[in-house]
């Protein structure tokens, strides 16, 4: 089975029951230097492990750059 | 004593702030960092790059005493702006933001409505609000009404380095407000940087201009002693300008009267 969600902006099949903690994982994303939202809503640290993906779900995953 | 400043719960002694944006490569941010002395560099938050993970982060690279104050750059409106400060939060940590709402793509003005409305739930939030804006007094009074931690007013638009192009409503800015007036965007040179300072502004933000410097190194250093200077000079307390000449030498015993 898998889901379609939206990440960073991309149409993306995602395996599914994935949790962010996984997600990340699958993407080969250290945990520590990103933040995620999900559908506009933080999912803070403390959540990766518990936060369940699901189909339609909007995903942004952020980084610091450089900026003024 | 020394000579130190506060935003919420932070106090500084350095009074230039310094970006990370368009330094050549990251080893030249980082001596530049150095040689400006600053204690507080601005970084911005962007989606990450997931076909290029594993890659040089930038934080690496940031002297590890320096304060992150994260951005909200180039958010056009005031949700987008919340939205990419909490994410900053969640990233660096801390509950510093500098909130910039856009409203034009091409000056980089200010949206002051979108900033005052992200401005009000962000403090609400627990953020200590430092607004990017218009160097507009009513403006100013509004956002330290908002419960905002500091007023930056700009120079000149962001990148142009067009130095401080309205000192008088900065001076009224600064005059008027009881919390704390940086300087943000505008400065091109070490001059701006201490006319800034000479003003009464606490300190001065700036990226390109020590950036996109020929040296952005020596750039820095010319930066931090402007600054310094500038500071320097408003303690001290300038003379009155006047019209006409007031002589530095006697004007009676001259020779052959």
């Amino acid at each position: 089975m898998a889901i379609l969600v939206r990440l960073n902006g991309e149409q993306r099949e995602l395996p599914d029951g994935l949790t962010v903690e996984t997600l990340l994982g699958h993407l080969g994303v250290k945990a520590t230097r990103v933040a995620v939202e999900v559908n506009e809503a933080v999912v803070t640290k403390d959540r990766y492990p518990v936060h369940r993906l699901s189909g339609g779900d909007s995903i942004e995953i952020v980084a610091f750059v450089g900026g003024g | 004593m020394t000579d130190t400043w506060s935003i919420g719960k932070y106090t500084f002694t350095s009074r230039l702030l310094v970006g990370t944006g368009k330094f050549p490569d990251f080893p030249t941010m980082q001596r530049a960092h150095l040689a400006s002395e600053a204690e507080v560099v601005t970084v911005a938050v962007r989606r990450l790059d997931l076909a290029a993970t594993g890659e040089a982060s930038l934080l690496e690279w940031i002297p590890k005493h320096m304060t992150l104050l994260p951005n909200t750059a180039a958010c056009f409106t005031a949700d987008e702006a919340i939205r990419t400060a909490r994410l900053g939060r969640e990233l660096g940590l801390g509950d510093l933001v500098k909130l910039e709402v856009i409203g034009d793509p091409r000056t980089l003005f200010p949206d002051v409505v979108g900033l005052l409305e992200a401005a009000r739930v962000l403090v609400k939030e627990g953020f200590t609000v430092l607004p990017y804006t218009n160097d507009d007094p009513v403006t100013a009074r509004r956002l330290e009404e908002a419960g905002c931690a500091a007023i930056m007013p700009l120079g000149a638009p962001i990148g142009s380095g067009l130095g401080i192009r309205n000192p008088y409503n900065l001076r009224i800015i600064m005059e008027s407000a009881t919390i704390p007036v940086l300087v943000d965007a505008g400065v091109g040179t070490a001059s701006d940087a201490a006319i800034a300072l000479e003003l009464g502004a606490v300190a001065v933000l700036m990226n390109s201009a020590i950036a996109g410097a020929r040296d952005p190194v020596m750039m820095a250093a010319a930066m931090r002693d402007g600054v310094r200077a500038g500071r320097q000079a408003f303690l001290a307390g300038r003379i009155p300008m006047k019209l006409h000449a007031a002589a530095s030498s006697p004007m009676s015993g001259l020779i052959g009267t």
